[in-house]
């Protein structure tokens, strides 16, 4: 559908090589245009009904576009994170994630000895203890870092992936042809691929979707995490920030100045994944105490 | 007539500085009392008041005090004059729901961050809706708040070895 994405490439051409309006234009032939709401609501519908006869239940597909003013950002206390998982399995069941063969997972917890937090290589996310947190050990979420310089999109070479204006960076399941340059292309292991069909128990599905985020995907297909974009362009906390049971895990527009996420970047220690790899990530490690 | 304005005086005189000088309130979710137990004027309206450190048989029989235990008793933060309230170090009484304020005299840079949004956890609509702020007791058991190991969900099955063989 491709609904946003033709916005993106239209303002990419526009915006990153100065062209103008006929170089545009010479450039995209009218092949490609922005879809009309028409057009949209046409495509929702549709889908609605395909979700309709293949999982028997009615979904809601929302197309809520990108607030004005609003960035998007992560905040992850690592003095707080004592490796549970619980964010991982709400991720999975907000967000209609394969849940066996392919097993699909956004977030991904891994384990790091204390005192060797850069030692990536010596990670661990298979980790299975009676209980956590495990002395000498500390967790680490990785999920999607919602990049403002996302290697992943730049390597799509069908523009099925983008960066939305509000920040977050999302997938068009209907227009990706799974080649999966994006998984090579990003450091942080975020994209997950569906190697089969999905399998989802059908009384488990949230049928509270967004076009661009949790809605059911197809078979050869890539998906990530959307900062649960269903949820907070409604103003509510992304799922894995409500089932944090230390409160590890904050959420917040990076261009309100009175938001708990700019709180903790100007008073808190704070790093960024990778930072070095000049991706500009999104999403803020901390510690708080 | 008169008498009306004797009270509005006497709010005016007495209740709007007491006012002035409230903090500021939260929408704080409901403070995790046990069933029934509330409100504790119910037992403890008619009964006389025990300062004495003793071990509890009666009643309250599961809480063992592991939070700086040598230094203080129940009647430190519950209110001996009328218990459904606690009490503040200066001798303020506060309810439930604003138990912060109490752990807030000791814990004042937990506190700090708590207000912000930092320390401990908010859940609802950050926009347009219900937000609901967890006290610290919804994660901290007051009389023994050190955060309790988890068992962990299940890690990720690991993929299978298809080379090598």
């Amino acid at each position: 559908m491709k609904m946003m994405s033709m916005g993106a490439l239209a303002a990419l051409s526009l915006g990153s090589s100065s062209c103008t309006q006929a170089q545009m234009e010479e450039f995209l032939q009218k092949r490609f245009r922005e879809m009309t709401e028409a057009e949209k609501k046409e495509v929702i519908q549709r889908l609605e009904e395909t979700y309709l006869r293949k999982y028997g239940k009615k979904f809601g597909i929302s197309a809520q576009p990108a607030g004005y003013g609003v960035l998007w950002g992560y905040g992850l206390d690592l003095s707080r994170c004592i490796g549970c998982r619980r964010c991982v399995y709400a991720c999975v069941k907000e967000n209609n994630q394969s849940r066996i063969n392919p097993q699909l997972q956004w977030i991904r917890v891994v384990r790091l000895k204390k005192g060797s937090l850069i030692n990536l290589e010596n990670a661990e996310h298979y980790y299975n203890p009676e209980t956590v947190p495990e002395p000498g050990f500390m967790y680490m979420p990785v999920q999607c870092q919602h990049c403002e310089n996302p290697p992943c999109v730049r390597v799509c070479p069908v523009k099925a992936t983008w960066k939305e204006p509000d920040g977050i960076v999302v997938v068009d399941y209907n227009w990706c042809i799974g080649c999966r340059y994006c998984m090579a292309a990003c450091p942080y292991k975020g994209r997950v691929f569906n190697w089969s069909e999905p399998n989802i128990p059908a009384d488990e599905l949230n049928t509270d979707v967004h076009y661009l985020g949790n809605r059911p995907r197809m078979k050869n297909v890539v998906e990530k995490c959307t900062f649960c974009v269903q949820r907070v362009r409604n103003g509510r906390y992304p799922a894995c920030v409500e089932a944090c049971p230390t409160g590890a895990r904050k959420f917040g527009n990076l261009l309100d100045p009175s938001s708990e996420i700019r709180y903790l970047i100007e008073n808190k220690r704070v790093f960024r994944l990778k930072e070095d790899l000049n991706t500009e990530p999104k999403f803020y490690y901390f510690f708080s105490a | 007539m008169k008498i009306v304005s004797l009270c509005l005086f006497a709010i005016i005189a007495f209740g709007v500085p007491a006012f002035a000088a409230h903090h500021d309130e939260y929408p704080v979710s409901t403070p995790p009392l046990t069933e029934g137990i509330f409100p504790c004027s119910n037992c403890h309206a008619g009964m006389e008041v025990n300062a004495k450190r003793r071990e509890l048989k009666d009643e309250h029989a599961n809480i063992k005090l592991r939070h700086a235990e040598n230094d203080r008793w129940c009647l430190d933060c519950h209110n001996p004059a009328n218990r459904d309230k606690l009490k503040l170090v200066n001798g303020d009484t506060i309810p439930f729901t604003e138990s912060y304020l109490l752990c807030g005299q000791c814990h004042g840079n937990i506190y700090r961050d708590w207000k912000v949004g930092i320390h401990g956890k908010r859940v609802g609509y950050f926009k347009g809706g219900k937000r609901l702020y967890f006290l610290c007791v919804n994660c901290h058991n007051p009389h023994d708040p050190k955060f309790k190991p988890l068992k962990p969900e299940p890690p990720p099955t690991q993929p299978e070895r298809t080379y090598g063989r």
